[in-house]
């Protein structure tokens, strides 16, 4: 420990020592150690771990005799759909585990301790010290009633006996190390008043702060925006390189996995069933199930282009929509539209690609005339949208949103609610509903599921529900605001699958708001590059993947994570989930 | 039932149940007058085999104006609650869902009615317009519907931006089948959960003001026999203490009840 | 103050100077104008329906007496003119804060009031305090033992205190501790008679409160439990508790230093909501106790029809109110640093 000393490499560690940090205060401030060995701290290893799940859940077992290794210095991607259990696991390493989930097996070492034999205290000993953690959301991993300072102090002051000064000065190293550029400010200030992408580098801190030989990461940049992801990506990987530490990276997203990884291990529902090196697993996957999901990963690449039309069926031009604060607020207003103008040509799909805040969603809103605009006309087929009476309106333009769960009235059945849109326009029930069963067809589901209430399906089927209900009124524009984001890799696919099928068949022009450029580039045609509420790019999706001529273009798409691998591609099996 | 997986929702429905069974037999097991004089007053209970729980100081039935007096709070606890979830609900959903300046408005008169301690508005009321047993119950239901009306509109505040709202909106679908039809339903499960409260809340309103004295004499009500029974609290002391029980019973049914109302749609509103 | 990210010199944020908090008190208050507004106006009309008035009053505590003598008073009092010239003489003297005379006691309104004042604000005090206090301690121990037999104990004795009437609860509390045990007195402020001042004073009122407090605090306490024992289990599964345990923080400090404030937030907002329904109880439990208070003050003119004296009550217990709940979002506002932002 300590600059320059010369530390043969460490030898098993008993729970944390006390004398070894109090030399840690003497020898001065914790700067980097210079590049070590991989042979530095412990690993993390975990054999033939088993987790019971309480009664009532979808299956008996959360893991099912897990093992896998971490190595110092290297890491490892655990990857997995939501359900598979590698949260849990995550969980269980630090003895974590939510009120009803108990280990019913295995042992998971670090350095020779079996931690899950520990009595509670030594535990609390290794938690923080030896084996960190970064969470997923970062605005509900700090307390916001704490100053960011005191958070990232918490370690220092729960394992050492660091004099205040002593601690004051570490924490701010540390945020500068994260790259925060006002250290001292950050330390003063409330998590509210920092950024979703400052509050991770403040989280990444926290964990580091010990210098632990394990960091746990459990979706660290899935809440985060994508040039920000890749920031935080590049700190995480950099800071690990540098400590030699074994990095456990829990993700869902391949893309992170081939920016990141040094070696893979894939989950399916409490099973490991495929492990190995990154390279390997990526662009060799044997496991069936592995092969599935890495074939369902679109590649940043634009789809082999379609015939499209060259007149456009939807024209908007110059929309501007800012939002006021209200009358006692002291936020400043949000320009959240500023002179818009996009075209959607007939049969074609547009995509509008963006960060949170770039507008896109207000976009969706206004051509939906959910929100008026302050200025701005939008026409469709010739005819004012933006005037035209409601119920005309809502038969020429329908839409499908983001939430799954949120986007289907829970009340009424499916039949019920695909018939609405008919209903309300006149049509009788009984030829409404045959309608309802038909469409449902369509959107290979089981007529039979008209009875049935929302609750009862799957996300992925909940969106295919969403498009019968929008495709009801057989409208010539759909907008879909992020209709796949909340779904897993496999399922999204399927999804996006049908309603390129779709739009094919029933001759849709369709407006697709998404944030993530792989899906734009499956599926679009013409991409909408969107950023402040300014439209910075637009054309074909090849010109803009291949040759992008906007700064932030450029460094939105140098931002994807995995951009530089190819997923293999095999078919994927049509089997709707 | 699901309902009755709780063990303090089943006491609740037993205690609802056999104060239900109290109002309904009180005109078949004691047919005269309860108000009236029925054999010497200040038995104790058990004293005299006629009079279970004894007289009062006016030598009335304490048993009897029990039983009546179950149905006077069930029915005025009732009563009152519709009310006050009626207008609250109203008022609520309007705000909730318009916003803007009808919003404002209405939260100005909610928090007038809410710094307003409602009692003293009842007081007042009662003042104004009397006794009559028909007047206090439209009094408490106008004094307790500004909780229901912050719950409503909590609830159309949120419910408003969720996507199947603005669904419907792309169908073409109008404001009042919105509100009505599709919101609605959705916002009354923690309403009907809150009836609970509302109604517990009416049925100490009542007692308290017929313990004062303002409210009907000319009915059975628990409140006015505490409020007899004051004036021998040292020696026969149970003239009050009987009544009160039997409030405390009552609203003890009420809430437990609402508590495994709201226990019961729980875990469904979890698997989703 | 936004976090910039920029290079400044490190100047530590504070979460809320005096000059935000005395912005956001006045902001608050402004916002309450109307509200009083609102209920003195609506309190005045429909006092203008009921059946006979102060005059009315007046003749019947006098033994009655002949029209000519009740217009010569309605001439005196003002009470002949039309409403809306009632309502903006009425509206202008509450602006002097002169709110008339007492048709009972003959004297001024706000003299009888400020007389009155101290008791129930006595009274309102130490059973808010007792409550929040006790709701507090029970609600963390109900939460941390959630479904041992603590929490069943606990929960059920909440229920059991919610359920019970406040008048009941008085009245056989002074059957038991002042007519059965004789430990304390069974009504009024004070020992009759007997004058005391000082520390033997201050003691005497305290054994005459301590029933009253306690019956007013009781159902409250019920209140406070549910809703911090609810708001402890929530905040216990929050995201930055686990964080906390990550970081191999002990339970307890885990409890103190990130449970309990963020837990209390609800409650302290519970307490602004609750304030004006603590005062309508202290109508009942001054009235069983025969204390000097406002309660009763109130009571007193609903049966004596003394309407002026009423709307006197309402003036003030309104503005007591708002002086609670504007402490309430001071309070708020110290403890969470998002609201000053």
């Amino acid at each position: 420990m300590g600059r320059g000393s010369p530390e043969p490499a460490r030898l098993r560690w008993p729970p944390l020592d006390r004398h070894a940090t109090a030399r840690l205060a003497v020898t001065g401030s914790m700067t980097l150690r210079p590049p070590m060995s991989a042979a530095t701290g412990a690993g993390l290893i975990v054999e033939n771990l088993i987790l019971r799940l309480p009664p009532g859940a979808d299956r008996p077992l959360a893991l099912d005799g897990v093992s896998l290794h971490v190595d110092p210095g290297e890491v490892l991607c655990l990857v997995g759909e939501s359900g598979s259990g590698k949260s849990l696991l995550a969980a269980a390493v630090l003895r974590l585990l939510p009120p009803g989930v108990t280990v019913a097996g295995g042992r998971v070492a670090l350095g020779g301790t079996n931690l899950l034999s520990l009595p509670e205290r030594d535990m609390r000993r290794i938690r923080g010290a030896r084996v960190a953690m970064v969470f997923q959301d970062p605005s509900t991993a700090l307390n916001p009633l704490h100053r960011v300072g005191d958070q990232v102090a918490e370690p220092f002051r729960t394992h050492t006996d660091l004099s205040r000064a002593a601690v004051q000065t570490r924490v701010l190293d540390l945020l500068a190390q994260v790259g925060l550029p006002d250290p001292a400010g950050a330390a003063a200030a409330y998590p509210h008043q920092l950024s979703g992408g400052q509050r991770q580098r403040v989280a990444i801190a926290t964990a580091l702060a010990l210098e632990p030989d394990v960091l746990i990461a459990d979706e660290p940049t899935t809440a985060l925006d994508v040039t920000t992801q890749a920031q935080v990506l590049a700190l995480m990987r950099d800071l690990q390189r540098r400590r030699g530490m074994a990095l456990l990276f829990v993700t869902h997203d391949f893309g992170v996995v081939a920016e990141i990884a040094d070696r893979v291990a894939v989950l399916q529902r409490g099973v490991l069933v495929e492990h190995g090196p990154a390279q390997q697993v990526l662009n060799h996957p044997a496991h069936p199930y592995t092969r599935a999901l890495i074939a369902a990963v679109p590649p940043l690449a634009p789809a082999a282009p379609r015939p499209v039309s060259s007149e456009a069926i939807l024209v908007a031009e110059g929309l501007t929509k800012t939002y006021r604060a209200g009358r006692f607020s002291r936020r400043a207003p949000v320009q959240a539209l500023d002179r818009v103008s996009v075209t959607l040509p007939r049969g074609g799909t547009l995509g509008v690609v963006g960060e949170s805040g770039s507008g896109k969603s207000t976009l969706a809103r206004v051509l939906l005339r959910l929100l008026p605009p302050d200025a701005g006309t939008v026409r469709l087929d010739g005819a004012d949208l933006l005037h035209l009476p409601r119920r005309e309106a809502a038969q020429r333009i329908g839409m499908v949103f983001q939430d799954p769960y949120a986007s289907l009235n829970p009340r009424r059945r499916v039949g019920d609610l695909v018939a609405q849109g008919p209903m309300l326009h006149g049509m009788a029930r009984g030829p409404a509903f045959a309608l309802a069963r038909d469409l449902l067809a369509q959107v290979a589901l089981d007529p039979a599921a008209a009875d049935r209430f929302p609750h009862e399906f799957s996300g992925g089927q909940r969106q295919r529900i969403a498009l019968a209900r929008a495709l009801a009124l057989q409208p010539a524009v759909l907008v879909a605001d992020e209709p796949v984001s909340a779904l897993d890799v496999s399922v999204q696919a399927q999804v996006l699958a049908l309603l390129a099928e779709l739009r094919t068949r029933l001759g849709l022009s369709v407006v697709f708001v998404t944030h993530d450029l792989r899906v734009a580039g499956r599926i679009c045609d013409r991409v909408a590059v969107m950023c402040r509420g300014v439209v910075v790019e637009e054309g074909t999706t090849e010109q803009v993947f291949l040759r992008p001529q906007h700064e932030y273009t450029q460094a939105l798409l140098a931002a994807v994570p995995g951009r530089g691998w190819t997923p293999p591609q095999t078919p994927v099996a049509p089997a709707p989930t | 039932m699901r309902l009755l997986r709780s063990w303090p929702a089943a006491i609740g429905l037993v205690l609802a149940v056999l104060v239900l069974l109290m109002a309904l037999s009180a005109g078949w097991l004691f047919p005269r007058d309860p108000l009236g004089l029925a054999g010497r007053p200040l038995q104790w209970p058990g004293d005299n085999p006629r009079f279970w729980l004894g007289t009062d100081n006016s030598g009335r039935d304490i048993a009897a104006q029990i039983f009546h007096g179950a149905r006077v709070s069930l029915l005025i606890g009732a009563t009152a609650t519709a009310i006050a979830l009626l207008i609250g609900t109203a008022i609520g959903a309007l705000a909730g869902y318009y916003g803007g300046w009808v919003d404002d408005a209405l939260m100005r008169v909610t928090e007038a009615f809410q710094t307003l301690p409602n009692f003293l508005l009842l007081l007042v009321l009662v003042a104004v317009f009397g006794s009559d047993i028909r007047t206090v119950t439209l009094a408490i239901g106008l004094v307790s519907w500004p909780a229901s009306a912050r719950l409503t509109r909590a609830e159309f505040l949120t419910l408003r931006e969720r996507e199947f709202v603005a669904g419907c909106r792309t169908l073409g679908m109008g404001d009042a089948a919105i509100i009505l039809r599709e919101i609605l339903p959705n916002a009354l499960p923690p309403l009907i959960v809150y009836a609970g409260v509302v109604m517990a809340g009416a049925i100490l309103l009542e007692s308290a003001l017929a313990f004062l004295g303002l409210s009907d004499p000319n009915i059975a009500s628990w409140g006015n026999l505490i409020g007899r029974g004051r004036g021998v609290l040292r020696t026969q002391w149970y003239v009050s203490a009987i009544p009160g029980g039997a409030i405390l019973l009552t609203v003890l049914a009420v809430s437990l009840l609402g508590q495994g109302i709201n226990d019961a749609l729980n875990p469904r509103l979890r698997q989703r | 103050m936004p976090y910039t990210g920029a290079r400044s010199p490190s100047r530590p944020h504070r979460p809320a100077p005096p000059v935000t908090l005395a912005l956001l008190a006045l902001r608050r208050l402004a916002l309450s104008l109307p509200t009083l507004a609102l209920i003195l106006i609506g309190l005045f009309l429909l006092l203008q329906l009921a059946p006979g008035d102060t005059v009315d009053a007046l003749l019947a505590s006098m033994g009655g007496g002949d029209p000519a003598q009740a217009a010569r008073l309605r001439t005196f009092y003002g009470l002949d003119a039309t409403v809306p010239v009632q309502l903006g003489r009425y509206l202008w003297r509450l602006v002097r804060l002169d709110l008339g005379q007492s048709a009972i006691y003959g004297k001024p309104v706000l003299d009888v009031i400020l007389e009155r004042l101290p008791a129930t604000l006595l009274l309102m005090l130490s059973s808010l305090g007792l409550a929040v206090a006790g709701g507090m301690a029970l609600g963390v121990l109900a939460a941390r033992r959630v479904d041992g037999w603590p929490d069943t104990v606990i929960s059920l004795l909440g229920l059991l205190f919610y359920a019970t009437p406040s008048f009941w609860l008085g009245l056989m509390g002074i059957v038991v501790f002042a007519v059965k045990l004789a430990w304390l007195p069974a009504g009024g402020l004070q020992e009759v008679g007997t004058e005391q001042g000082g520390l033997a004073g201050v003691l005497d009122v305290a054994r005459h409160l301590l029933l009253p407090t306690a019956t007013l605090s009781l159902i409250f306490m019920a209140i406070y439990l549910r809703v911090m024992r609810a708001s402890m289990l929530e905040v216990l599964g929050l995201d930055f508790v686990r964080a906390a345990r990550a970081k191999g923080v002990t339970e307890g400090r885990v409890l103190v230093r990130h449970v309990l404030r963020n837990a209390l937030l609800p409650v302290v907002t519970l307490i602004g909501l609750q304030g004006a329904t603590l005062l309508g109880g202290s109508v009942v439990v001054e009235s069983v106790f025969s204390l000097p208070g406002l309660g009763r003050l109130a009571y007193e003119s609903v049966v004596q029809r003394d309407l002026n004296m009423l709307l006197g009550i309402v003036f003030a217990s309104t503005l007591l109110v708002i002086t609670v709940n504007l402490l309430v979002d001071l309070a708020y506002a110290r403890l969470d640093p998002r609201i000053s932002s």
